[in-house]
């Protein structure tokens, strides 16, 4: 156990722990504020007019768009396609379930850059033209996996004293499973498709090698990197921030405050 | 469980009776994985026989045939060695620093904070924020505050603790600290998932035992984190290796720091030269793979997903 002094030097650690960690997040919101007329760099004054008129400048928009796009088709391909996986590796028993694991496991664990490079070689073989389709594409690969350990946590962890309650009712598999499963696993999937649509919408390294010519938020802000970057990607960067940690902080508020109602039951 | 990162509950897997219901399985089953083949194990295939082409007999810039060139091989390791090596000395140095910066950070939220479960989950969002902003962003953000007009280096100049010329943004420095500072969620969480587990009355047997905490430290709390320290270590280590923003020229590295990724996109996308670009893959993936592998063959394939 940490005791006496051991204690107070952790808890002092933690919170410059913690500031340093925020250090970035708190100057690209801050300066999401600054007057600047077109680089970002120096502060010049506060001013709301970025936030105002966020598609003002050239692209920023434009590039904020498809990355939704991207992000929501991707994401709805990842979650149908990983979840039906993830109730196949809990609930049945199959040959070949070694090597389905590792096929789902190798995305994880290959460097990002590999993938890029992988998938447009593909491409370049088969001829095919990149573009907002082939990013969606190479987004959805990489997001099953992450559906199915997402979602296969949440079948674990059901109590099956539910599922053999409905079959002792007569219900069919069919309906035992719209009925009792799917709804309990509506939590987990949501989970996933949050983290999928995060890892998409801020993937760099396999979008820029499928791209094309289009343009999603992070290929926006690497092309903008070399002249210096708009005000207005802060502002949209920062409004998906503060949107992303109020859910969070929301979710995690009300979760406490259902442990506390069902340990006073 | 993936990297024992993502994983938050142990429940045990529920045995039920095998049920002989093939052609459900097979939907269940079958377009995910026909997905990932086709776009995950193929192209590795086409990245593999693309390594080993040679330019086209016509002459064309960016036009190969198939071939078995593994001459291609030994070109990249003669031209790109000194890349290949940074990588992996930046990413191996990159991933000791993150994990001394998140043990202990990892150790307050699992440990210290256990009874306080809103702060600790709160705590947690802290660690992840940086996943909800744009990692060319943050990462920006640091080349501007490291920046030669920034406030570090005129507050070290200011103490002279930096001669007036040098410099931090640009240098292999500059691009570690980047590498630390992006995957530290990856190294915290699974740490801290082993640390959330940790009985602490092994640790109070070990004080009742008469060991100083750091002994109990090192005989009991450590070797029961290993877990958590050798999933962060890979989580940290394959996309620092592969990691080309940090490096770039436009962010917190220069020409001098160009890591293999940044060769490879330039091999790929710039000069369209893909036998070099899939060969310098190959090489990168070949050491991941064999990290990788000591991992599978510790935790076996079941726990993997």
């Amino acid at each position: 156990m940490t005791r006496g002094f051991g204690r107070y030097a952790l808890i002092v650690y933690s919170v410059i722990a913690f500031t340093f960690i925020l250090i970035p997040i708190v100057y690209t919101i801050v300066f999401s504020f600054n007057d600047a007329r077109r680089t970002n760099i120096i502060w010049r004054g506060f001013t709301l007019d970025n936030w105002l008129n966020v598609c003002q400048s050239q692209g920023v928009c434009e590039a904020f768009g498809t990355s939704i796009l991207v992000g929501v088709v991707a994401t709805v391909l990842a979650t149908v396609l990983g979840t039906m996986i993830a109730i196949a590796l809990v609930r049945y028993r199959f040959r070949f379930r070694k090597a389905t694991t590792l096929l789902l496991f190798l995305p994880m664990a290959t460097p990002e850059v590999v993938l890029g490079a992988g998938l447009a070689a593909e491409f370049l073989t088969a001829g095919v033209q990149k573009g907002v389709g082939t990013i969606i594409l190479a987004h959805t690969m990489f997001c099953i996996s992450f559906v199915v350990v997402t979602v296969r946590a949440r079948i674990e962890s059901l109590d099956p004293a539910l599922e053999e309650a409905g079959r002792d009712l007569y219900g069919s598999p069919a309906q035992v499973f719209w009925h009792i499963t799917f709804p309990l696993l509506i939590p987990g999937i949501m989970a996933a498709a949050l983290l999928s649509f995060a890892l998409s919408f801020d993937d760099f390294i396999i979008t820029n090698f499928n791209a094309g010519p289009a343009v999603t938020l992070p290929r926006y802000i690497y092309t903008a990197a070399a002249r210096g970057i708009p005000p207005e990607a802060n502002v949209v960067a920062s409004a998906v921030f503060i949107a992303a940690i109020v859910i969070v902080i929301v979710v995690q508020v009300s979760s406490a405050a259902r442990r506390k109602r069902l340990a006073a039951l | 469980m993936a990297f024992g990162a993502f994983a938050s509950t142990e429940a045990p897997a529920v045995e039920q009776a095998p049920r002989r219901k093939s052609r459900v399985v097979l939907f269940l089953l079958l377009p995910g994985i026909l997905y990932l083949l086709l776009f995950f194990a193929v192209p590795l295939v086409s990245l593999a026989l693309t390594s080993l082409q040679q330019p086209s007999l016509t002459g064309d810039i960016g036009s190969y045939d198939y071939a078995f060139n593994w001459q291609n091989y030994v070109v990249v390791i003669e031209r790109y060695g000194p890349h290949i090596l940074r990588s992996f000395g930046y990413a191996v140095t990159a991933t000791v620093f993150a994990l001394l910066f998140s043990y202990p950070l990892a150790y307050f939220i699992g440990v210290t904070l256990r009874p306080y479960r809103l702060l600790q989950g709160l705590a947690l969002v802290l660690v992840i924020a940086p996943f909800f902003i744009s990692f060319l962003l943050r990462t920006l953000a640091w080349k501007q505050i490291l920046a030669d007009e920034g406030p570090v280096v005129s507050f070290l100049q200011a103490l002279q603790l930096m001669p007036a010329d040098a410099q931090i943004t640009g240098t292999a420095f500059s691009v570690i600290f980047g590498l630390t500072y992006n995957f530290i969620p990856f190294m915290v969480l699974p740490i801290y998932t082993s640390l959330e587990r940790l009985d602490l009355r092994y640790v109070e047997a070990g004080a009742d035992l008469y060991a100083s905490p750091a002994t109990t430290f090192r005989k009991v709390t450590l070797p029961l984190s290993a877990p958590g320290i050798i999933s962060g270590v890979l989580l940290t280590f394959i996309p620092a290796a592969g990691d080309y923003i940090n490096a770039s020229r436009d962010f917190l590295g220069s020409t001098d720091t160009a890591m293999i990724g940044n060769v490879i996109e330039a091999n790929f996308l710039v000069l369209q030269n893909y036998p070099a670009a899939a060969a310098l893959s190959f090489i990168l993936m070949s050491v991941i793979l064999v990290l990788i592998s000591f991992y599978v063959r510790r935790s076996g394939t079941e726990d993997l997903v």
